[in-house]
C-alpha cells in the first residue's frame, strides 16, 4: 500500500498527487515512469514521474482523467492509499550539456517535462521551454517551468491565455531564430510529439519524445507497448520510454493507442454509474 | 502366517475425473476434478512398493514417492503430507502441472506393463486433502533456531519459492523480491486458472510465508536496487530465480498490428489481471471470433484454450512441424483437441494482414514439410515454395517461447551470460561465476518446466546453506 500524502487539482481534469514510495524516490531519475494499480480489480497503467523527493520519500504523479484508473485516482484524497506502485521503470533521459535545448510540454505532458528541463538546466544547458494547452483552464505549473528555464513560451490553442496557437509554431520560430539548437525534447499527446518531430526534421535537430504506450507489467514481459523505431521493434517499457522522434512509426503508435477504445469506454461508463449509485 | 504368494498386478490406472469437454471449453474452472478418497485409495493400492524405487530418482526434487503412497494406503493422510512436504513445498502445484509421464511415472516399475502408478494424481490428492483441512491442521512447521544469516531471493516463481522454503527450513532469514504485485511468477501470470487454480498457488505461497519467508511485492530488482547493492547491504547471499519472461516474436511483417499478442501478454491479461472477468476487473482483452495461436508448446495450448473460454468461435494452433514433434505435453494437446481447438500442422505464418484501422484480419501462411533432423534432434521444417494460403483471424497469439529478462544481468557486475541471455550457473549447485550469487530455473536453462526450476532451487538452497555454514 502506498499512501497519498498530498493531493491537489491542477485543473478540472488534472490531478497532482504526492505518494509515499521512499525506495522508488531514492532511485528515480528524470524520464522514468512508474506503474500503478489503484485497487484489487484495477488495471496496471504507466505514469511518467512528474517529480520525486528522496529526503521526503515521495514521488509526484500528475494524471489527467481519461480512463477508469485515472478517474479512480482522482477520486482518492490525501490519506488514502493506492494498492501498488512499481518503479522506477524505463531508461532515464539522456542528460548532459548539449548546449541549447528546447523542452516542449503539451497538456498533461507539461508535468513530466519539468524534471527533464530541471536536469538539463542543472547539467549546464540553456533551456528554452514551450508549454501549451487547449485553453487557459488546462494550464498548470507555469511558474515551476519558468524556474527551470532560461526562456518560457506559453501557448493556448484558443488564445484564452498567452499566445494563441499550438506549440509547433513557437518551436519553429525558435529553431529559425537560434541557429544553435542542439536538442529538442517533446512530451505530450502523441499527435503533438509527431508534429514536433516533423517541425524539427528540416532543421536536423535531434528530437526526443517520451511515448506513453499501453502496458501491463512495464518490465519487458508482455510486449504490449511495442513500437517501431527506425524499422526495428522496441518495447517502450524497457528500451524507452524516450526515443528519437524522427525514427518513430507514428501511425503504429496511434493505432496501438486505440486497441482498447471500446473496452475503455465501457469500463469507465460502468465505473461512473457505480459511483453515482453510491454517492 | 505371512502371505508369500506374489500379489496379482492391478494394471487398471484409475482415471482422473474431468469436466466434460463441451462444458469446460466455456468456463475457467479447473478441468481435472481430482481423485475421491476411494479413487486415491484404489490407485495407491496398485503400487507394489518395489524396493528399487525408480520413481524417486525420476523426480527432480526426489520426493519419497513409495512412502507417501504407502501412507495413503494406510489411511494416514497427515503422515503422507509430512513425507511430501519434507521434499516438496509446492505439491498442489506439482501434482497439477508436472510432466509426470516423462519423470517419476515414466520410470515406474509398472510403466513396463503400460500402467504406471498415477503419481501426479496422488500427489495432488494429498496436497488437496491438506489444503481442505488447513484450518484444522494449522501445524506450525518446526523450524531450527535462527542462524542470523540473510539471503535475498529474486523472483517468486517455482525456483525462488522452493529455494526460499528450503533455506528458511535451515534457519536462515529469507526475503523474496517480486516484480509483480502478486507472488508466484509464471504460476500466477502464465498458467491458466483451469489448469492451476490461483487459490492453490496462493495457498502454497502462504505456506512458504509460514516458514518465515518475507515476500516484497512490487520490487523490480535491477531498478529498485541492484544485486551488488543487496550484497553490499546485509545479505550474505543472493539467489536469482527471475525466470524467462521475455517473449520471442516471429519477426514477420504485420506482427505489431492491433490484435496480435505475445502469449505472455495474452496470458498475463487473462490470468494475472483477470481480464476474463472484465468489466468487473478493469483490464480488458480483445475477444476474438477466430483466433490463431502460433506455436506448439504448453503455453500455446494454454493460450488457445483461454481464447476458447473467452468466447471464440474457432481457435487454431498453427505449428510448423507435425504432431509428433509438438513440445506440448500429450495430455494438454489432447485436452485442447477435445475442447475443439483446430490443429493446423506443418503450417507457418509468413505475414499478418490488417484492415485500414490497423487491426489484424488474416495471417498468410506457408505449408511446410519436414527435412533432416536439426540441432534440436527434431526434423527441420522446410517451406513449400508457392504454397501460401490465408487463414482469417481477428486475434493472433504468438507463443514461440521466452528468454530471460536482461534487467538483472545488465545491472550486476561480473555475472556471466550466454548469447541467448541465460545466466551461466553450475548445474549441480546453482553457483554463478559471481561470488555469493546463485541462480536456477528458467533464467539458467531457458524456458523449461516448473519442477525442473524447483529442482534447481532446491540444489541451490543446499549449496547456499553449505556456504553459509562454512562462513
Amino acid at each position: 500500500m502506498y499512501k497519498i500524502v498530498a493531493k491537489e487539482k491542477l485543473c478540472p481534469a488534472v490531478d497532482f498527487m504526492k505518494i509515499e514510495a521512499p525506495k522508488v524516490a531514492k532511485k528515480a531519475k528524470a524520464g522514468q515512469f512508474v506503474v500503478v494499480r489503484v485497487d484489487k480489480v484495477g488495471e496496471r497503467i504507466p505514469l511518467t514521474l512528474a517529480d520525486w523527493d528522496d529526503k521526503e520519500g515521495t514521488v509526484t504523479l500528475v494524471a489527467m482523467q481519461v480512463g477508469t484508473t485515472t478517474y479512480k485516482l482522482a477520486a482518492l484524497n490525501a490519506g488514502d492509499h493506492i494498492l501498488d506502485l512499481i518503479g522506477p521503470l524505463g531508461l532515464p533521459s539522456e542528460i548532459e550539456n548539449f548546449g541549447t535545448v528546447v523542452c516542449v510540454g503539451g497538456g498533461v505532458g507539461v508535468a513530466p517535462v519539468y524534471p527533464v528541463a530541471r536536469a538539463l538546466k542543472q547539467a549546464g544547458n540553456k533551456v528554452i521551454t514551450i508549454m501549451g494547452a487547449r485553453s487557459k483552464d488546462l494550464l498548470f505549473w507555469e511558474d515551476l517551468l519558468r524556474s527551470v528555464s532560461h526562456e518560457l513560451i506559453v501557448t493556448t490553442d484558443d488564445g484564452s491565455y498567452a499566445r494563441k496557437g499550438v506549440v509547433t509554431e513557437p518551436l519553429k520560430e525558435v529553431l529559425e531564430r537560434d541557429k544553435q539548437i542542439n536538442r529538442v525534447i517533446a512530451i505530450g499527446p502523441a499527435i503533438m510529439m509527431k508534429f514536433c518531430s516533423l517541425t524539427t526534421r528540416p532543421f536536423g535537430v535531434t528530437t526526443i519524445v517520451s511515448l506513453n504506450s499501453i502496458m501491463v507489467d512495464g518490465t519487458g514481459m508482455c510486449g504490449c507497448c511495442r513500437v517501431s523505431v527506425g524499422g526495428i521493434t522496441k518495447f517502450v517499457c524497457v528500451d524507452g520510454p524516450e526515443f528519437d522522434g524522427h525514427q518513430v512509426d507514428w501511425e503504429l503508435v496511434f493505432a496501438r493507442q486505440r486497441i482498447y477504445c471500446d473496452e475503455e469506454k465501457r469500463s469507465l461508463e460502468l465505473w461512473k454509474a457505480h459511483q453515482c449509485q453510491h454517492s | 502366517m505371512e502371505e508369500k504368494a506374489k500379489p496379482k498386478l492391478d494394471l487398471n490406472r484409475v482415471a482422473m475425473p474431468r469436466q466434460e469437454p463441451k462444458i469446460r471449453a466455456r468456463n475457467f474452472n479447473e478441468v481435472a476434478l481430482g481423485y475421491t478418497e476411494d479413487m486415491a485409495s484404489k490407485e495407491a493400492n496398485r503400487c507394489i512398493q518395489c524396493p528399487k524405487r525408480p520413481c524417486v530418482d525420476g523426480c527432480p526434487v526426489n520426493v519419497d514417492i513409495p512412502e507417501f503412497i504407502k501412507a495413503i494406503r494406510d489411511n494416514n493422510m497427515p503422515e503422507s503430507v509430512r513425507i511430501m512436504k519434507g521434499k516438496n513445498a509446492l505439491p498442489g502445484i506439482c501434482g497439477r502441472v508436472c510432466p509426470q509421464e516423462t519423470q517419476c511415472e515414466e520410470v515406474c516399475t509398472l510403466s513396463k506393463k503400460g500402467a504406471p502408478i498415477a503419481i501426479g494424481r496422488l500427489e495432488r490428492y494429498v496436497a488437496d486433502w491438506e489444503r481442505e483441512r488447513s484450518s484444522e491442521l494449522a501445524s506450525s512447521p518446526n523450524l531450527p533456531p535462527p542462524t542470523g544469516k540473510k539471503v535475498a531471493v529474486i523472483g517468486s516463481g517455482p525456483a525462488g519459492l522452493t529455494c526460499a522454503a528450503d533455506l528458511a527450513k535451515f534457519g536462515h532469514k529469507l526475503t523474496i523480491f517480486e516484480a509483480l504485485h502478486i507472488a508466484g511468477g509464471v504460476l500466477m501470470y502464465g498458467i491458466p486458472e483451469f489448469r492451476l487454480p490461483k487459490a492453490i498457488v496462493q495457498g502454497e505461497v502462504d505456506y512458504v510465508k509460514s516458514l518465515g519467508v518475507e515476500i516484497r511485492l512490487d520490487s523490480v530488482m535491477g531498478k529498485l536496487a541492484t544485486v551488488d547493492e543487496l550484497l553490499e547491504s546485509n545479505y550474505d547471499a543472493v539467489f536469482l530465480g527471475t525466470g524467462a519472461g521475455l517473449p520471442m516474436f516471429l519477426d514477420i511483417p504485420g506482427e505489431n498490428f492491433n490484435g496480435v499478442y505475445s502469449a505472455n501478454e495474452f496470458l498475463t491479461r487473462v490470468n494475472l489481471m483477470k481480464a476474463y472477468l472484465f468489466p468487473e476487473y478493469d483490464t480488458p482483452i480483445k475477444i476474438g471470433k477466430r483466433v490463431a495461436v502460433v506455436g506448439g508448446g504448453n503455453v500455446a495450448m494454454d493460450a488457445a484454450r483461454c481464447a476458447l473460454r473467452l468466447g471464440a468461435d474457432e481457435v487454431y494452433i498453427i505449428y510448423r512441424r507435425s504432431r509428433v514433434e509438438m513440445p506440448a505435453r500429450h495430455e494438454e494437446a489432447e485436452n485442447a483437441e477435445e475442447e475443439g481447438i483446430i490443429f493446423k500442422l506443418l503450417t507457418n505464418p509468413k505475414r499478418f494482414i490488417c484492415n485500414n484501422q490497423g487491426w489484424v484480419t488474416a495471417t498468410e501462411c506457408y505449408e511446410m514439410e519436414l527435412g533432416e533432423p536439426d540441432a534440436s534432434g527434431r526434423c527441420r521444417p522446410i517451406v513449400k515454395e508457392g504454397s501460401e494460403f490465408t487463414i482469417d483471424v481477428d486475434v493472433a497469439v504468438v507463443a514461440l517461447g521466452t528468454t530471460p529478462n536482461p534487467l538483472i544481468p545488465s545491472t550486476t557486475r561480473g555475472l556471466e551470460t550466454r548469447k541467448n541471455g541465460t545466466v551461466v550457473a553450475d548445474e549441480e549447485n546453482g553457483r554463478t561465476v559471481k561470488d555469493r550469487v546463485w541462480a536456477g530455473g528458467d533464467v539458467v536453462t531457458g524456458a523449461a518446466t516448473v519442477i525442473s526450476a524447483m529442482g534447481a532451487g532446491k540444489r541451490a538452497a543446499a549449496s547456499i546453506d553449505a556456504y553459509l555454514k562454512r562462513k
